[in-house]
């Protein structure tokens, strides 16, 4: 065995998985991740938690796993994280903990995700759960969305002994691990529900059809129904568009609806009642990770894919992992392409999209080199279909209906870092509806960061 | 779980049903409406509030069973639930928050076409509850398809009926009875609500335009989540882009961009078709839609 290398990952073959919703990843054996924790040195003063934005104890876990011993690694692993098995697949590894690896150095890091993955999966299997409160105390919390933010806040103040409920808008808990990360990267069942089982078995409750903003006010919640606390992880918002000609003609989605039909809905299955479209030529506008997922999804719904977007591929935003799982899958990237228009047939039906070749310039405020358009480079892509994924814009329910709740000027919610803390006393808030569209984990990260805020500010009331 | 507590078929294939739902009924407001799934396996479905009773925490909904999913929905009964009512979704209607004195000088018509006539019910009947009299214009195909009429009657201040083959009340499309009440009989408004079909609500614009009556119309597009995430509502109203869900159901009518919207309510026709006809078919469906794969 080289030690400069990871273990090998099975993996679907790439021409089999275009047409399947399985997982592409199949993750370690418990033979395998032995083989990959021996890798480890475990490091005195380790680098990798330092790059974990939930400063999981990564050695630690390593450590049992090169004796075998799973259950104690798991059990490592879940005093910091509510959602390892999600981790272990969504997660930015390159960028965070393996991206600090010693390893990584001379030859390739240690595989922390996919070591994590396998410890997650294999305490799932074996029904083994996170260990809830000795101590209840008797206080209730609301925390608000039940994606990555809002359940690892209310996981780790249900360990703390805190009387949780989460309010989910949606009619099914996991917020965009459910209706925008597809299956085949994270299986719903598998995965998504035992993690948030796992939650729920920590004695926090789920209400969803709940749209607070709308069905209840956070004032209500707090005068009202006895909440003392709430952590308010709402997650994104409202998809942005270009606001180019054409972008109303039917065929043209945001990333969101599609996804959200294939995934919450389910309409990739044959028998599903939610109807989708499946292009024959599907054209998707953007470059992030949710770009590659609608991307892959169109893909496996029977469409020749192409990704448009208008800087080049060192620019992509998404995950190199992901970039790579897309070409070998077939997906097409038209890169240095922008869109100025979308052309629809007289029924009103997208038929192209009028693009501009773009080059790129001096680097702009993001550090990245500024995408110019070159002049009188217009021409057509073919295409019946238009996915555009360009972010998403804060959503305003609940921010509108809740007195004393500040937002800056980009309409998110301000709250500092530490924890979670906003302008409204007793209110706590963190992920995407705080920082705009940003990954799972930093989600988890402002969870855990605003249960220990809550925390903070109900252990100082009592006294 | 949210428990059916009556039902009523209040026309030929139009079906009223009171659901317990303690969170809508003590939140909701006339123009607002709920998404609801009947089970695990349903589509999420976007329906206007047409009652709501804040005491015993039930609200009223009002459907036409036109796709394989409220064909469905039409055969549930007093005990049976939905697995999901989620609302109230979108924005009240402007006249909840006008100062009541401006709204009682007001003179206010509203026009319901077909089902439209739910949404208008609880609109007028809270009006009339704050002691405005609003008229209002029932229109429907014919006389069987006539709904909520008596209920009607007991809270607008005029109540005409129209059906577009004479066989109840006026005879003719509602623009024709707003065009005599101006033109014939009088009559004068300050502004116009009206709720219908996509295509009658383009109509009506149209002529209070000429008219110069302020119109206002609610919206039901495509949508999945109601909660502003998807865009799948965006309409076209003056030159922006808006979200059905969020940022309506009620838009300036006169701004709106019908021709796009009604294009855009087309956009699973095709796929909706086929699900009815495997709903119809049921264990005899074959792949006689020639899509869908059947067991051939």
């Amino acid at each position: 065995m080289d030690a400069l290398k990871k273990v090998p990952v099975r993996e679907q073959e790439p021409a089999v998985r275009a047409c399947n919703f399985e997982e592409v990843c199949l993750g370690y054996n418990k033979e395998e991740a032995m083989e990959e924790a021996k890798r480890c040195i475990n490091c005195k003063n380790a680098q990798c938690i330092k790059g974990c934005p939930v400063a999981i104890n990564i050695p630690a876990f390593i450590e049992q796993i090169k004796e075998g011993n799973i259950e104690e690694a798991y059990q490592i692993i879940s005093q910091d994280s509510s959602l390892p098995a999600v981790c272990g697949r969504v997660c930015p590894q390159e960028s965070q903990c393996e991206g600090k690896c010693i390893r990584g150095i001379k030859g390739e890091p240690i595989s922390i995700g996919k070591l994590e993955r396998f410890v997650a999966d294999w305490a799932g299997e074996n029904n083994i759960k996170p260990e809830g409160a000795k101590e209840k105390k008797n206080k209730k919390v609301a925390v608000i969305g039940s994606g990555p933010a809002g359940l690892t806040c209310a996981g780790d103040l249900a360990k703390m002994g805190y009387d949780v409920t989460i309010f989910e808008a949606l009619h099914e808990a996991g917020g965009v691990l459910v209706y925008g990360i597809p299956e085949f990267r994270l299986p719903k069942e598998k995965v998504v529900q035992k993690e948030i089982d796992n939650v729920k078995s920590l004695g926090v409750k789920i209400e969803t059809d709940v749209v607070v903003g709308k069905s209840v006010t956070i004032d209500e919640l707090m005068e009202e129904e006895g909440f003392e606390a709430v952590f308010i992880g709402s997650g994104a918002g409202l998809p942005k568009f270009m606001g180019i000609p054409g972008e109303q003609a039917n065929g043209v989605f945001s990333a969101n609806e599609y996804l959200t039909r294939s995934n919450l809905m389910k309409a990739f299955r044959e028998d599903s009642t939610t109807p989708i479209m499946r292009g024959k030529k599907v054209a998707v506008v953007g470059g992030g990770n949710v770009a590659m997922d609608a991307a892959r999804t169109a893909l496996r719904l029977g469409g020749e894919v192409h990704i448009v977007y208008r800087r080049s591929e060192e620019e992509l935003p998404a995950r190199v992992e992901e970039v790579h799982h897309a070409k070998e899958e077939g997906i097409i990237f038209d890169l240095l392409t922008n869109p100025v228009e979308i052309l629809a047939d007289e029924n009103g039906w997208v038929n192209g999209i009028k693009c501009i070749r773009m080059e790129l310039g001096e680097p702009d405020e993001s550090g990245r080199r500024r995408p110019v358009a070159v002049s009188g480079s217009e021409f057509v892509i073919e295409a019946d279909m238009v996915i555009m994924s360009l972010g998403t814009s804060p959503n305003p329910l609940i921010s509108s209906t809740t007195e004393g709740l500040e937002v800056n000027k980009w309409k998110c919610i301000i709250a500092d870092e530490e924890y979670g803390k906003t302008t409204k006393e007793g209110v706590y808030a963190g992920g995407d509806a705080v920082t705009g569209a940003a990954t799972v984990i930093l989600a988890m990260g402002a969870g855990k960061a605003g249960a220990k805020g809550i925390d903070t500010y109900l252990s100082g009331k009592q006294e | 779980m949210f428990q059916i507590l009556e039902t009523r078929e209040l026309a030929d294939n139009i079906y009223l049903m009171v659901v317990e739902a303690k969170r809508v009924a003590k939140s909701c407001a006339p123009g607002q409406f709920v998404i609801v799934r009947m089970d695990q396996e349903g589509e999420r479905i976007p329906l206007t509030i047409c009652d709501y009773d804040r005491v015993s925490g039930s609200v009223t909904i009002v459907f036409q069973g036109v796709g394989a999913e409220t064909k469905r929905m039409a055969a549930m009964k007093v005990g049976d639930a939905f697995h999901d009512f989620v609302g109230p979704l979108g924005c009240a209607s402007e006249l909840v928050s006008e100062d009541k004195e401006t709204l009682k000088k007001k003179k206010i018509l509203f026009v319901a076409g077909g089902v439209g006539t739910a949404p208008v019910y609880p609109q007028v009947k809270w009006l009339h509850e704050n002691g405005v009299q609003a008229d209002v214009i029932v229109g429907a195909k014919t006389k069987d398809m006539l709904i909520l009429e008596e209920e009607m009657k007991k809270v607008a201040g005029n109540l005409y009926v129209t059906t577009d083959d004479g066989s109840y009340g006026r005879s003719g499309m509602v623009t024709q009875t707003i065009q005599d009440l101006v033109e014939k009989e009088g009559k004068q408004y300050d502004v116009c609500i009206a709720i219908g079909p996509m295509i009658m609500m383009k109509f009506v614009c149209r002529l209070t335009e000429q008219l110069h009556i302020p119109t206002v119309v609610s919206l039901n597009p495509i949508m999945v989540d109601g909660t502003g995430m998807c865009g799948a509502c965006r309409v076209t109203v003056g030159g922006e882009v808006k979200f059905a869900c969020v940022d309506g159901p009620e838009f300036d009518g006169h701004k709106v961009d019908f021709d796009q919207a009604m294009k855009r309510q087309q956009m699973y026709k095709t796929e909706e078709g086929r699900e009815l006809l495997r709903f119809q078919e049921g264990s005899t469906h074959h792949g006689g839609c020639g899509n869908c794969g059947g067991d051939k």
